[in-house]
Parts: structure tokens; sequence; C-alpha cells
């Protein structure tokens, strides 16, 4: 139960959660110069953690928690859909794309009769 | 506004704190924070996070996608290493911006270790909004003026996240599932508008699909390879793309 015990604890947090990305900016202060922001390696550096970001959101509408479990994967999906549709329609307004795809679940949601 | 910005007097490091504060607290960044930070409390109350652990991972962690990272997968049971390279995967990109924000918070009588609070407030939201305005800021105030509006915006961000655990916990399921919902639609939207180039929408694309095939076959590391995969492949592309496109046709 080592797993379960290490899940609550702050231990894990420090450990798994506050160092890995506290070493980064403590090596920024240590570091000292400044990079830019458009290099290539930064450039590379911001790919893999959109992409990362990118499989952590994927599957948490796939295999969602709790409460977004109870609706059916099709009103998930078609709610990601149409969030995506109306911000590009609202002439790219993030606020409008979020608004209409928690509204597309929710009535997603109550017609499936969840 | 338009007064010459280095004659602003210095004023006492109190008085500079709290008016960092107040920058957070009228920041649009502020209602951004909020309904994110809503979300993941959310989430951390699904997963079966307590709500202190929930607020201290906001105090020390400071990175929504990292934290979003933290929930989801020590919620699901990944191993430890998984957890931890992942995380440190995705915050490799708070290490070129504490290198841009510090050149602008030093003096000659600076020492290192009066840097190590504004480089741990570093996060999006105060980094932009310390970019934009701290050439306002007289230079012998501009720690204490970073330290308050990552202060500011933490406070908020703590704030959000436990009202979004407790509401999570009491609200029936539609609405629940609203709450939920509100980290993948604000992330993906967010991503889709911030990505000037093309390399980070392609990024985007290829690890929404490459994450979950990754873990549906069952790959030790799935998510380390989601980020290096997906995120090379999109460099790599956007590269050769950008390469083609210079030479004629």
């Amino acid at each position: 139960m080592s797993t379960s015990l290490a899940l609550h604890s702050y231990l894990g947090l420090v450990l798994v959660g506050f160092l890995p990305s506290e070493i980064w900016r403590w090596l920024g202060v240590l570091l000292g110069r400044s990079l830019d922001e458009d290099s290539e390696i930064v450039l590379w550096v911001r790919a893999v953690a959109t992409a990362l970001v990118a499989g952590v959101i994927a599957r948490i509408v796939l295999f969602p928690p709790g409460g977004l479990a109870g609706v059916p994967l099709e009103i998930r999906l078609g709610a990601i859909g149409c969030g995506l549709a109306a911000f590009f329609l609202l002439r790219r307004s993030p606020f409008g794309g979020l608004i209409v795809g928690e509204a597309a679940l929710v009535i997603g949601a109550i017609a499936a009769g969840r | 506004m338009s007064t010459p910005l280095q004659s602003n007097p210095p004023q006492p490091a109190t008085r500079a704190f709290l008016s960092g504060i107040m920058a957070a607290w009228t920041s649009v960044f502020a209602l951004v924070l909020a309904g994110s930070y809503v979300g993941i409390g959310a989430l951390a109350h699904e997963f079966g996070f307590s709500v202190g652990w929930m607020v201290a991972s906001t105090l020390l962690v400071w990175a929504a996608p990292a934290q979003v990272i933290l929930v989801s997968t020590l919620g699901a049971g990944a191993a430890l290493i998984e957890v931890a390279l992942a995380i440190t995967l995705s915050a490799v990109r708070l290490l070129p911006m504490v290198m841009a924000l510090l050149p602008l918070l030093r003096t000659e009588r600076t020492r290192q270790r009066e840097l190590i609070l504004p480089a741990h407030f570093t996060a999006i939201s105060m980094w932009v909004e310390s970019l934009r305005l701290l050439p306002q800021v007289p230079r012998e105030n501009r720690i204490a003026w970073c330290n308050g509006i990552g202060a500011g915006f933490m406070g908020v961000a703590c704030a959000a996240s436990a009202a979004g655990y407790y509401l999570a916990g009491g609200l029936p399921l539609p609405l629940a599932a609203m709450l939920l919902f509100l980290t993948p639609m604000s992330f993906l939207v967010s991503v889709v508008r911030n990505s000037r180039l093309v390399v980070d929408r392609l990024a985007f694309g290829l690890g929404f699909v490459v994450g979950p095939l990754l873990t549906w076959g069952k790959v030790d590391l799935a998510l380390m390879w989601t980020g290096l995969i997906g995120g090379s492949a999109a460099y790599a592309a956007s590269r050769l793309y950008s390469a083609r496109k210079r030479r004629p046709p």
C-alpha cells in the first residue's frame, strides 16, 4: 500500500510535484543570463511541454474521473468539438469557446438522462 | 502612465509589495486563474485528494499544467517516477521564463537568495504581467513588487481551488461534470489561441492523439513519451515545413 500512502502524503507532493518543477526555477536563478524566447531549444522544449499537456487533457476527456465519467463519451467529445467550433466562429474568443463547450456538455448530459 | 517611467520615486518595500498585490487583483489574469483553478480543485476532489493537499500543491508547484498532470496521474495511481518525469518535462519552460524576468529585478546590490522567491512565483500569469508592468516600477522596489503580484495571483488561485474542490463535492451531476470539464475545455481553447506558431498547434494535436494511444497500449512512462514523441515530431515537421517554404517552388 505504499503507493496509496504516497498518494495523499505531502512528501509525495514535494518529491514528485515540487522538486521536479522548482529545479528549473532554481536553475534560472543560477544561470542568470537571458535566453532568447524564440531560440530553437526553447521552441522544442515548449513543443514537448505542449504535447505532454495535450496528452493529459485527452486522457481526462477519454478516461475521466468521478462525475465527468457519468457523461457518455460521445457527449464529452461532442462538447469539445462544439467548444472548438465556437472558438473559431466567435472570432477566436477563448471565453466564447469555453462557454459553448460547457453548455454543450450540460445540455448533452441532461438529454442523455444522467 | 505617459510620464517618464524612471521618474517614479522608490517606495518602502511594504508599499511596493501591496501595489504588486493590487496589480494582480486588477489584472484580467486573476479571472483566468480563478476559472482554471476552480477546475483543478474540482479534479483534485474527484481524484480523492484532500483540500489541504490541493492548496499546498498550488503553493508549492504553482504551475497549472504541472498541477493538472500531478492530480490526474497521482490520482490514477501512476508510478511516482512517471509522474516526476512528466512534471519536470512540463516545467522546463519555467527556466527561460525565469531567465527573462531576473535581469529586470537585479540591482548591483541584489543577492542571489532574494531572487529565489520571485523565481518561485514565476508562472505564466505573473510573468506576462510582470514583463508588462515592471518598467513602471522603480528598480529598487521590483523584487518586493514581484513578490506582491505573485502572492496576489497565488491567493486567488488558492481560494479558487478550494472553492472548486467543495463545489465538486456538493453539486448535482451535470454541474459537477461542468466543473471537471473546465480544465480540458479551457486548456484546449487557450492553447489554440496562444499558439502563435505552427509548432505549438501541431504539438497539441499530436499529444492529444499520441497520449491516449500510448495509454491504451499500456506503454511504460506513457506521458513522458507523449511529450517527447509528440513534441519532437511537431518540432521536426515545422522545421521541415519552414525550410521548404524558404526554397523557391
